[in-house]
Protein backbone atom coordinates (compact mmCIF):
# COMPACT_ATOMS: atom_id res chain seq x y z
CA UNK A 1 0.00 0.00 0.00
CA UNK A 2 1.93 3.44 -0.76
CA UNK A 3 1.49 6.32 0.62
CA UNK A 4 -1.41 7.79 -1.06
CA UNK A 5 -3.63 5.04 -0.50
CA UNK A 6 -3.21 5.09 3.04
CA UNK A 7 -3.98 9.15 3.49
CA UNK A 8 -7.16 8.56 1.31
CA UNK A 9 -7.78 5.60 3.05
CA UNK A 10 -7.16 7.72 6.71
CA UNK A 11 -9.37 9.90 5.47
CA UNK A 12 -12.18 7.99 4.54
CA UNK A 13 -12.44 6.69 8.29
CA UNK A 14 -12.27 9.89 9.28
CA UNK A 15 -15.24 10.78 7.70
CA UNK A 16 -17.19 7.86 8.53
CA UNK A 17 -16.72 8.80 11.82
CA UNK A 18 -17.98 12.29 11.64
CA UNK A 19 -20.59 10.78 9.61
CA UNK A 20 -21.15 8.71 13.16
CA UNK A 21 -20.38 11.68 15.82
CA UNK A 22 -22.35 14.53 13.87
CA UNK A 23 -25.56 13.10 14.12
CA UNK A 24 -25.23 11.55 17.27
CA UNK A 25 -24.12 14.87 18.78
CA UNK A 26 -27.14 16.23 17.11
CA UNK A 27 -29.45 13.51 18.61
CA UNK A 28 -28.09 13.73 22.24
CA UNK A 29 -28.70 17.83 21.79
CA UNK A 30 -32.20 16.57 20.74
CA UNK A 31 -32.89 14.22 23.34
CA UNK A 32 -32.40 16.64 26.34
CA UNK A 33 -35.09 18.67 24.41
CA UNK A 34 -36.86 15.27 24.42
CA UNK A 35 -36.40 14.55 28.04
CA UNK A 36 -37.57 18.22 29.40
CA UNK A 37 -40.44 17.84 27.06
CA UNK A 38 -41.72 14.30 27.96
CA UNK A 39 -41.06 14.68 31.70
CA UNK A 40 -42.88 18.23 31.59
CA UNK A 41 -45.80 16.40 29.50
CA UNK A 42 -46.01 13.28 32.34
CA UNK A 43 -45.95 16.42 34.96
CA UNK A 44 -49.10 18.05 33.03
CA UNK A 45 -46.52 20.69 32.02
CA UNK A 46 -45.68 21.59 28.44
CA UNK A 47 -42.29 21.83 28.72
CA UNK A 48 -39.73 24.22 27.00
CA UNK A 49 -41.79 25.82 24.45
CA UNK A 50 -40.06 29.43 23.65
CA UNK A 51 -37.06 29.45 22.09
CA UNK A 52 -38.38 28.50 18.15
CA UNK A 53 -41.65 26.99 16.89
CA UNK A 54 -42.63 25.01 20.11
CA UNK A 55 -39.09 25.05 21.70
CA UNK A 56 -37.36 23.35 18.70
CA UNK A 57 -34.44 25.98 19.25
CA UNK A 58 -34.06 25.18 22.71
CA UNK A 59 -31.19 22.73 22.05
CA UNK A 60 -29.14 25.11 20.11
CA UNK A 61 -29.60 27.80 23.06
CA UNK A 62 -28.73 26.12 25.55
CA UNK A 63 -25.58 24.85 23.02
CA UNK A 64 -24.27 28.14 22.84
CA UNK A 65 -25.35 29.41 26.50
CA UNK A 66 -22.57 26.60 27.45
CA UNK A 67 -19.97 27.53 25.18
CA UNK A 68 -19.72 30.82 25.97
CA UNK A 69 -19.43 30.35 29.51
CA UNK A 70 -16.40 30.56 31.60
CA UNK A 71 -14.78 27.36 32.39
CA UNK A 72 -13.88 27.57 36.05
CA UNK A 73 -11.15 25.91 37.96
CA UNK A 74 -11.48 25.73 41.50
CA UNK A 75 -8.73 26.61 43.56
CA UNK A 76 -7.03 23.81 45.06
CA UNK A 77 -8.03 21.71 42.03
CA UNK A 78 -5.98 19.65 40.27
CA UNK A 79 -5.66 21.93 36.86
CA UNK A 80 -4.68 18.72 34.54
CA UNK A 81 -6.56 16.72 35.56
CA UNK A 82 -9.49 18.55 36.02
CA UNK A 83 -9.38 19.01 32.55
CA UNK A 84 -8.99 15.74 31.57
CA UNK A 85 -11.57 13.95 33.26
CA UNK A 86 -14.57 15.24 30.77
CA UNK A 87 -12.13 13.74 28.09
CA UNK A 88 -11.64 10.55 29.49
CA UNK A 89 -15.42 10.67 30.11
CA UNK A 90 -16.66 11.45 26.80
CA UNK A 91 -13.89 9.34 24.60
CA UNK A 92 -15.23 5.89 25.61
CA UNK A 93 -18.85 6.63 25.12
CA UNK A 94 -17.82 7.96 21.46
CA UNK A 95 -15.48 4.77 21.06
CA UNK A 96 -18.02 2.22 21.75
CA UNK A 97 -19.96 3.60 18.67
CA UNK A 98 -16.93 2.57 16.21
CA UNK A 99 -18.30 -1.30 16.12
CA UNK A 100 -21.88 -0.53 16.31
CA UNK A 101 -23.58 -1.75 13.19
CA UNK A 102 -26.47 0.09 11.83
CA UNK A 103 -27.41 -1.99 9.04
CA UNK A 104 -26.32 -5.63 7.75
CA UNK A 105 -23.08 -3.17 5.92
CA UNK A 106 -23.09 -0.39 7.64
CA UNK A 107 -20.79 -0.51 10.98
CA UNK A 108 -17.04 1.66 11.40
CA UNK A 109 -15.18 -1.58 12.80
CA UNK A 110 -16.50 -5.08 11.60
CA UNK A 111 -15.11 -6.53 14.79
CA UNK A 112 -15.11 -9.81 15.76
CA UNK A 113 -14.67 -8.92 19.59
CA UNK A 114 -17.09 -5.97 19.43
CA UNK A 115 -18.78 -7.48 22.53
CA UNK A 116 -16.15 -7.29 24.28
CA UNK A 117 -14.71 -4.03 23.26
CA UNK A 118 -18.59 -2.37 24.07
CA UNK A 119 -17.96 -3.91 27.56
CA UNK A 120 -14.54 -2.30 28.05
CA UNK A 121 -15.86 0.97 27.13
CA UNK A 122 -18.89 1.66 28.67
CA UNK A 123 -16.77 0.59 31.73
CA UNK A 124 -13.74 2.49 31.28
CA UNK A 125 -15.83 5.60 31.57
CA UNK A 126 -15.61 5.08 35.07
CA UNK A 127 -12.29 6.87 35.49
CA UNK A 128 -13.62 10.17 33.85
CA UNK A 129 -15.65 10.93 36.97
CA UNK A 130 -13.27 9.29 39.48
CA UNK A 131 -10.96 11.88 38.34
CA UNK A 132 -13.47 14.66 37.92
CA UNK A 133 -14.49 14.36 41.04
CA UNK A 134 -10.88 13.53 42.75
CA UNK A 135 -9.45 16.72 40.75
CA UNK A 136 -12.44 18.68 41.65
CA UNK A 137 -10.89 19.20 45.42
CA UNK A 138 -14.59 19.12 46.47
CA UNK A 139 -16.21 16.91 48.85
CA UNK A 140 -19.40 16.40 46.84
CA UNK A 141 -17.51 15.51 43.94
CA UNK A 142 -16.11 12.93 45.44
CA UNK A 143 -18.43 11.23 47.58
CA UNK A 144 -20.58 11.48 44.12
CA UNK A 145 -17.48 9.93 41.89
CA UNK A 146 -17.18 7.17 44.66
CA UNK A 147 -20.79 6.78 44.14
CA UNK A 148 -20.47 6.25 40.88
CA UNK A 149 -17.67 4.08 41.04
CA UNK A 150 -18.62 1.06 43.43
CA UNK A 151 -22.47 1.57 41.15
CA UNK A 152 -20.36 0.63 37.81
CA UNK A 153 -18.28 -1.69 39.34
CA UNK A 154 -21.28 -3.67 40.54
CA UNK A 155 -23.68 -3.69 37.40
CA UNK A 156 -21.06 -4.17 35.12
CA UNK A 157 -20.80 -7.92 36.71
CA UNK A 158 -24.50 -8.48 35.78
CA UNK A 159 -23.96 -6.73 32.94
CA UNK A 160 -21.72 -8.62 31.81
CA UNK A 161 -23.13 -12.23 32.95
CA UNK A 162 -25.96 -10.90 30.46
CA UNK A 163 -24.12 -10.07 27.45
CA UNK A 164 -22.67 -13.28 27.72
CA UNK A 165 -26.45 -14.73 27.05
CA UNK A 166 -26.30 -12.60 24.63
CA UNK A 167 -22.83 -13.92 23.59
CA UNK A 168 -24.36 -17.64 24.07
CA UNK A 169 -27.63 -16.61 22.27
CA UNK A 170 -26.12 -15.04 19.73
CA UNK A 171 -23.12 -17.85 19.34
CA UNK A 172 -20.62 -14.78 17.98
CA UNK A 173 -19.11 -11.63 19.52
CA UNK A 174 -19.55 -9.78 16.67
CA UNK A 175 -22.70 -7.40 17.01
CA UNK A 176 -23.57 -8.24 13.29
CA UNK A 177 -23.95 -11.66 13.73
CA UNK A 178 -25.86 -11.64 16.82
CA UNK A 179 -28.45 -9.69 15.01
CA UNK A 180 -27.79 -11.98 11.79
CA UNK A 181 -29.10 -14.45 14.51
CA UNK A 182 -32.24 -13.41 15.11
CA UNK A 183 -33.30 -13.62 11.61
CA UNK A 184 -36.69 -14.43 10.76
CA UNK A 185 -39.26 -12.53 12.43
CA UNK A 186 -40.64 -10.63 15.40
CA UNK A 187 -40.89 -13.96 17.17
CA UNK A 188 -37.01 -15.11 16.59
CA UNK A 189 -35.36 -12.39 18.14
CA UNK A 190 -33.95 -12.72 21.24
CA UNK A 191 -35.92 -11.02 24.01
CA UNK A 192 -38.47 -14.19 24.34
CA UNK A 193 -35.63 -16.97 25.37
CA UNK A 194 -33.27 -13.85 27.10
CA UNK A 195 -36.40 -12.14 28.42
CA UNK A 196 -34.82 -12.03 31.99
CA UNK A 197 -31.59 -11.32 30.62
CA UNK A 198 -33.00 -8.18 29.15
CA UNK A 199 -35.17 -6.60 32.25
CA UNK A 200 -31.69 -6.95 34.09
CA UNK A 201 -29.58 -5.73 30.95
CA UNK A 202 -32.20 -2.63 30.43
CA UNK A 203 -31.88 -1.85 34.04
CA UNK A 204 -28.29 -2.73 34.55
CA UNK A 205 -27.87 0.07 31.34
CA UNK A 206 -29.91 2.46 33.47
CA UNK A 207 -27.52 1.85 35.92
CA UNK A 208 -24.38 2.32 34.29
CA UNK A 209 -25.44 4.91 32.84
CA UNK A 210 -26.28 6.94 35.95
CA UNK A 211 -29.77 7.93 35.03
CA UNK A 212 -32.52 8.07 37.07
CA UNK A 213 -34.12 6.16 39.57
CA UNK A 214 -29.96 5.22 39.74
CA UNK A 215 -28.91 8.83 39.58
CA UNK A 216 -26.89 8.72 43.10
CA UNK A 217 -23.74 10.21 42.09
CA UNK A 218 -25.98 13.08 40.43
CA UNK A 219 -27.91 13.11 43.60
CA UNK A 220 -29.18 16.54 43.32
CA UNK A 221 -30.93 16.99 46.79
CA UNK A 222 -27.80 15.56 48.84
CA UNK A 223 -24.62 15.96 46.89
CA UNK A 224 -25.66 19.09 44.62
CA UNK A 225 -24.42 17.79 41.62
CA UNK A 226 -22.29 14.61 42.40
CA UNK A 227 -19.38 14.90 40.41
CA UNK A 228 -19.16 17.45 38.49
CA UNK A 229 -20.55 19.60 40.62
CA UNK A 230 -17.33 21.99 39.77
CA UNK A 231 -17.72 22.05 36.29
CA UNK A 232 -18.91 25.07 34.15
CA UNK A 233 -19.90 25.54 30.75
CA UNK A 234 -18.21 23.19 27.83
CA UNK A 235 -16.02 21.08 30.76
CA UNK A 236 -19.50 19.95 32.11
CA UNK A 237 -21.40 20.13 28.58
CA UNK A 238 -19.01 17.58 27.64
CA UNK A 239 -19.97 15.03 30.92
CA UNK A 240 -23.54 15.75 29.79
CA UNK A 241 -23.04 14.87 25.95
CA UNK A 242 -20.81 12.09 27.26
CA UNK A 243 -24.07 10.66 29.66
CA UNK A 244 -26.75 11.39 27.20
CA UNK A 245 -24.45 9.48 23.74
CA UNK A 246 -24.07 6.49 26.46
CA UNK A 247 -27.87 6.24 26.76
CA UNK A 248 -28.62 6.14 22.87
CA UNK A 249 -25.71 3.34 22.89
CA UNK A 250 -27.25 1.65 25.19
CA UNK A 251 -30.53 1.97 24.08
CA UNK A 252 -29.27 0.90 20.75
CA UNK A 253 -27.43 -2.03 22.13
CA UNK A 254 -30.91 -3.29 23.50
CA UNK A 255 -32.16 -2.79 19.82
CA UNK A 256 -29.50 -4.94 18.92
CA UNK A 257 -29.32 -7.46 21.20
CA UNK A 258 -32.70 -8.24 22.05
CA UNK A 259 -34.75 -6.54 18.85
CA UNK A 260 -33.47 -7.68 16.04
CA UNK A 261 -31.36 -4.29 15.44
CA UNK A 262 -31.99 -3.70 12.11
CA UNK A 263 -34.60 -6.78 10.99
CA UNK A 264 -37.96 -5.55 10.12
CA UNK A 265 -40.47 -6.62 12.82
CA UNK A 266 -43.23 -7.22 10.14
CA UNK A 267 -41.00 -10.37 8.81
CA UNK A 268 -42.96 -13.29 8.11
CA UNK A 269 -46.05 -11.46 8.00
CA UNK A 270 -48.07 -11.56 4.67
CA UNK A 271 -48.69 -7.98 2.89
CA UNK A 272 -47.25 -6.18 6.01
CA UNK A 273 -43.24 -7.69 4.96
CA UNK A 274 -43.51 -6.77 1.27
CA UNK A 275 -44.96 -3.03 2.22
CA UNK A 276 -42.45 -2.18 4.49
CA UNK A 277 -39.79 -3.68 3.01
CA UNK A 278 -38.73 -0.72 1.37
CA UNK A 279 -38.03 0.71 4.72
CA UNK A 280 -34.04 0.86 5.22
CA UNK A 281 -33.11 -1.22 8.20
CA UNK A 282 -31.25 1.99 9.82
CA UNK A 283 -34.40 3.75 10.28
CA UNK A 284 -35.89 0.32 11.92
CA UNK A 285 -32.74 0.26 14.37
CA UNK A 286 -33.36 4.39 15.03
CA UNK A 287 -36.97 3.83 15.86
CA UNK A 288 -36.31 0.41 18.44
CA UNK A 289 -33.47 2.81 19.58
CA UNK A 290 -35.47 5.80 19.99
CA UNK A 291 -38.05 3.68 21.94
CA UNK A 292 -35.60 2.59 24.35
CA UNK A 293 -34.64 5.91 24.86
CA UNK A 294 -38.14 7.04 25.41
CA UNK A 295 -37.89 4.59 28.24
CA UNK A 296 -35.25 5.74 30.31
CA UNK A 297 -37.08 9.18 30.00
CA UNK A 298 -40.30 7.54 31.09
CA UNK A 299 -38.48 5.77 34.09
CA UNK A 300 -36.62 9.31 35.04
CA UNK A 301 -40.11 10.54 35.43
CA UNK A 302 -42.11 7.99 36.76
CA UNK A 303 -39.35 6.35 39.64
CA UNK A 304 -37.68 8.66 42.96
CA UNK A 305 -34.26 7.82 43.27
CA UNK A 306 -32.62 4.59 45.15
CA UNK A 307 -31.58 4.67 48.45
CA UNK A 308 -27.81 3.44 48.46
CA UNK A 309 -28.00 0.28 50.07
CA UNK A 310 -31.06 -1.01 47.86
CA UNK A 311 -29.11 0.06 44.62
CA UNK A 312 -26.62 -2.40 45.57
CA UNK A 313 -28.91 -5.12 47.06
CA UNK A 314 -30.53 -5.09 43.42
CA UNK A 315 -27.18 -5.14 41.69
CA UNK A 316 -25.60 -8.03 43.83
CA UNK A 317 -28.39 -9.77 45.36
CA UNK A 318 -30.79 -9.95 42.90
CA UNK A 319 -29.85 -9.24 39.48
CA UNK A 320 -26.10 -11.46 39.45
CA UNK A 321 -28.32 -14.76 40.69
CA UNK A 322 -31.00 -14.47 38.25
CA UNK A 323 -28.75 -13.95 35.17
CA UNK A 324 -26.94 -16.75 36.74
CA UNK A 325 -29.88 -19.31 36.84
CA UNK A 326 -30.89 -17.90 33.23
CA UNK A 327 -27.50 -18.56 31.90
CA UNK A 328 -27.68 -22.56 33.28
CA UNK A 329 -31.70 -22.62 31.56
CA UNK A 330 -30.23 -21.00 28.14
CA UNK A 331 -27.68 -23.72 27.88
CA UNK A 332 -30.03 -26.60 28.43
CA UNK A 333 -32.42 -24.33 26.18
CA UNK A 334 -29.38 -24.08 23.50
CA UNK A 335 -28.27 -27.52 23.31
CA UNK A 336 -32.28 -28.93 23.35
CA UNK A 337 -33.24 -26.98 20.24
CA UNK A 338 -36.79 -26.34 22.54
CA UNK A 339 -38.56 -24.15 20.00
CA UNK A 340 -36.79 -21.88 16.60
CA UNK A 341 -34.37 -19.66 17.68
CA UNK A 342 -31.78 -22.15 17.90
CA UNK A 343 -31.74 -23.97 14.96
CA UNK A 344 -28.50 -26.16 14.34
CA UNK A 345 -26.70 -25.34 17.40
CA UNK A 346 -27.84 -28.07 19.47
CA UNK A 347 -26.90 -31.51 20.36
CA UNK A 348 -28.10 -32.50 17.16
CA UNK A 349 -25.51 -30.35 15.72
CA UNK A 350 -23.48 -31.57 17.78
CA UNK A 351 -23.34 -35.09 17.45
CA UNK A 352 -23.66 -34.08 13.65
CA UNK A 353 -19.81 -32.80 14.10
CA UNK A 354 -18.41 -35.08 16.58
CA UNK A 355 -19.59 -37.95 14.29
CA UNK A 356 -18.39 -36.32 10.90
CA UNK A 357 -14.92 -35.72 12.69
CA UNK A 358 -14.57 -39.36 13.82
CA UNK B 1 -47.86 -17.64 51.14
CA UNK B 2 -47.32 -13.77 51.50
CA UNK B 3 -43.91 -14.92 50.77
CA UNK B 4 -44.55 -16.10 47.93
CA UNK B 5 -46.88 -12.94 46.84
CA UNK B 6 -44.08 -10.79 47.55
CA UNK B 7 -41.81 -12.60 45.11
CA UNK B 8 -44.02 -12.73 42.48
CA UNK B 9 -44.66 -8.87 43.22
CA UNK B 10 -40.92 -7.76 43.11
CA UNK B 11 -39.68 -10.23 40.19
CA UNK B 12 -42.68 -9.52 38.20
CA UNK B 13 -41.99 -5.62 39.20
CA UNK B 14 -46.20 -5.30 39.87
CA UNK B 15 -45.72 -1.71 41.55
CA UNK B 16 -43.45 -0.28 39.50
CA UNK B 17 -45.70 -1.72 36.32
CA UNK B 18 -48.01 0.36 38.03
CA UNK B 19 -46.34 3.82 38.28
CA UNK B 20 -44.74 3.33 34.61
CA UNK B 21 -48.84 3.10 33.42
CA UNK B 22 -49.88 5.88 35.78
CA UNK B 23 -46.84 8.64 33.90
CA UNK B 24 -48.20 6.82 30.99
CA UNK B 25 -51.66 8.26 31.57
CA UNK B 26 -50.22 11.40 32.32
CA UNK B 27 -48.21 11.53 29.24
CA UNK B 28 -51.98 12.73 27.35
CA UNK B 29 -53.31 14.49 29.97
CA UNK B 30 -54.33 17.72 29.26
CA UNK B 31 -51.94 19.88 30.26
CA UNK B 32 -52.13 22.84 32.76
CA UNK B 33 -49.58 25.11 32.57
CA UNK B 34 -50.11 28.93 32.25
CA UNK B 35 -48.19 30.36 29.54
CA UNK B 36 -47.69 33.62 31.95
CA UNK B 37 -46.79 36.92 29.93
CA UNK B 38 -49.90 35.71 27.63
CA UNK B 39 -52.03 34.04 29.97
CA UNK B 40 -52.65 35.13 33.36
CA UNK B 41 -54.41 32.94 36.64
CA UNK B 42 -57.51 35.34 37.45
CA UNK B 43 -56.92 37.61 40.13
CA UNK B 44 -59.41 38.69 43.24
CA UNK B 45 -60.46 42.29 43.37
CA UNK B 46 -58.50 42.38 46.85
CA UNK B 47 -55.19 40.97 45.67
CA UNK B 48 -52.25 42.81 47.56
CA UNK B 49 -49.69 43.56 45.71
CA UNK B 50 -47.54 46.84 44.61
CA UNK B 51 -48.57 49.98 46.94
CA UNK B 52 -50.19 52.89 46.29
CA UNK B 53 -51.50 56.48 48.20
CA UNK B 54 -54.80 57.45 46.75
CA UNK B 55 -56.51 61.05 46.56
CA UNK B 56 -60.11 62.16 46.86
CA UNK B 57 -61.31 63.08 43.53
CA UNK B 58 -60.91 67.10 43.75
CA UNK B 59 -57.21 66.43 44.28
CA UNK B 60 -56.45 66.41 48.01
CA UNK B 61 -54.32 63.40 49.40
CA UNK B 62 -56.28 61.27 51.45
CA UNK B 63 -53.62 60.53 54.17
CA UNK B 64 -54.07 62.32 57.13
CA UNK B 65 -50.82 61.54 58.96
CA UNK B 66 -52.74 59.25 61.57
CA UNK B 67 -49.78 56.67 61.69
CA UNK B 68 -52.05 53.55 62.14
CA UNK B 69 -50.32 51.70 59.53
CA UNK B 70 -46.88 52.51 60.59
CA UNK B 71 -48.26 51.45 64.10
CA UNK B 72 -49.86 48.00 62.98
CA UNK B 73 -46.99 47.28 59.84
CA UNK B 74 -45.63 43.91 61.42
CA UNK B 75 -42.38 44.01 59.48
CA UNK B 76 -42.44 47.59 60.27
CA UNK B 77 -41.98 48.45 56.34
CA UNK B 78 -43.76 51.93 56.53
CA UNK B 79 -41.70 55.42 57.95
CA UNK B 80 -43.78 58.35 58.36
CA UNK B 81 -43.10 61.85 59.41
CA UNK B 82 -46.02 63.98 60.01
CA UNK B 83 -46.30 67.70 60.41
CA UNK B 84 -48.45 71.11 59.29
CA UNK B 85 -48.54 71.65 55.65
CA UNK B 86 -47.09 74.86 54.62
CA UNK B 87 -50.42 76.11 52.57
CA UNK B 88 -53.29 75.49 55.16
CA UNK B 89 -51.93 74.18 58.07
CA UNK B 90 -53.34 71.08 57.88
CA UNK B 91 -51.74 67.80 59.30
CA UNK B 92 -50.13 66.05 56.62
CA UNK B 93 -46.78 63.65 56.20
CA UNK B 94 -43.69 65.09 54.99
CA UNK B 95 -42.50 61.50 54.67
CA UNK B 96 -44.02 58.38 53.75
CA UNK B 97 -41.43 55.93 52.89
CA UNK B 98 -42.11 51.75 52.34
CA UNK B 99 -39.43 49.76 52.39
CA UNK B 100 -40.79 47.15 49.81
CA UNK B 101 -37.93 44.77 50.56
CA UNK B 102 -39.64 44.66 54.50
CA UNK B 103 -43.22 44.42 53.31
CA UNK B 104 -44.14 41.22 53.74
CA UNK B 105 -47.81 42.00 51.39
CA UNK B 106 -50.33 41.06 54.56
CA UNK B 107 -52.72 44.40 53.60
CA UNK B 108 -52.92 45.54 57.18
CA UNK B 109 -52.08 48.99 56.37
CA UNK B 110 -54.78 48.92 53.63
CA UNK B 111 -57.06 47.63 56.36
CA UNK B 112 -56.30 50.17 59.23
CA UNK B 113 -56.70 52.91 57.41
CA UNK B 114 -59.49 55.17 58.14
CA UNK B 115 -59.76 57.45 54.98
CA UNK B 116 -58.66 54.43 52.60
CA UNK B 117 -55.35 56.12 51.82
CA UNK B 118 -52.62 53.45 51.89
CA UNK B 119 -54.10 50.43 49.59
CA UNK B 120 -52.37 47.64 47.68
CA UNK B 121 -52.78 47.70 44.11
CA UNK B 122 -53.03 44.15 42.24
CA UNK B 123 -49.72 44.55 40.08
CA UNK B 124 -47.69 41.83 41.06
CA UNK B 125 -44.97 42.36 38.48
CA UNK B 126 -42.56 45.08 38.82
CA UNK B 127 -38.85 45.26 39.71
CA UNK B 128 -36.44 47.52 41.02
CA UNK B 129 -33.13 48.31 39.35
CA UNK B 130 -30.92 49.92 41.45
CA UNK B 131 -29.77 49.62 45.86
CA UNK B 132 -32.00 51.99 47.37
CA UNK B 133 -35.12 51.96 44.79
CA UNK B 134 -37.08 49.48 47.13
CA UNK B 135 -37.68 52.39 49.32
CA UNK B 136 -41.09 54.16 47.65
CA UNK B 137 -41.77 57.93 48.49
CA UNK B 138 -44.32 59.86 49.37
CA UNK B 139 -44.25 60.64 45.83
CA UNK B 140 -43.44 57.61 44.05
CA UNK B 141 -46.49 56.02 45.99
CA UNK B 142 -48.76 59.00 45.13
CA UNK B 143 -48.02 58.41 41.48
CA UNK B 144 -49.03 55.02 41.71
CA UNK B 145 -52.22 56.14 43.16
CA UNK B 146 -52.92 58.69 40.02
CA UNK B 147 -51.88 55.98 37.39
CA UNK B 148 -54.27 53.22 38.84
CA UNK B 149 -56.57 55.43 40.67
CA UNK B 150 -59.66 53.70 37.79
CA UNK B 151 -58.45 50.50 38.77
CA UNK B 152 -58.56 50.89 42.52
CA UNK B 153 -61.55 52.44 42.79
CA UNK B 154 -63.20 49.83 40.51
CA UNK B 155 -61.69 47.16 42.42
CA UNK B 156 -62.60 48.90 45.91
CA UNK B 157 -66.26 49.50 44.69
CA UNK B 158 -66.35 45.38 43.91
CA UNK B 159 -65.32 44.38 47.36
CA UNK B 160 -67.30 46.90 49.29
CA UNK B 161 -70.55 44.80 49.69
CA UNK B 162 -68.13 41.90 51.31
CA UNK B 163 -66.76 44.58 53.90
Amino acid sequence: MDFMQLVTEGLWIVAKIVMILLPLILAVAYTTYAERKLIGYMQLRLGPNRVGPKGWLQPIADVIKLLMKEVVVPSGANKTLFLLAPILFIAPSFAAWAVVPFDAELVLSDTNAGLLYLLAMTSIAVYGVIIAGWASNSRYALIGSLRSASQIVSYEIAMGFALVAVLMAGGSMNLGDIVEAQNGSALHWFWIPLFPILVVYWISGVAETNRAPFDLPEGESEIVAGFHVEYAGMAFALFFLAEYANMILISVLTALFFFGGWLNPFQGIPYLEPATAWIPGTIWLLLKAAWFLFMMIWLRATFPRYRYDQIMRLGWKVFIPVTVVWLIVLTFWIKLEWGWWFDGRGLAQLAQTVGGAS
Amino acid sequence: MSKWKHYFKTYFLTELRAGLWLTWKHLFKRKVTIQFPEEQTPQSPRFRGLHALRRYPNGEERCIACKLCEAVCPAAAITIEAGPRESDGTRRTTKYEIDMFKCIYCGFCEESCPVDSIVETRIFDYHFEKRGDNILTKEQLLAIGDRYEVMIAEDKAEDAPYR
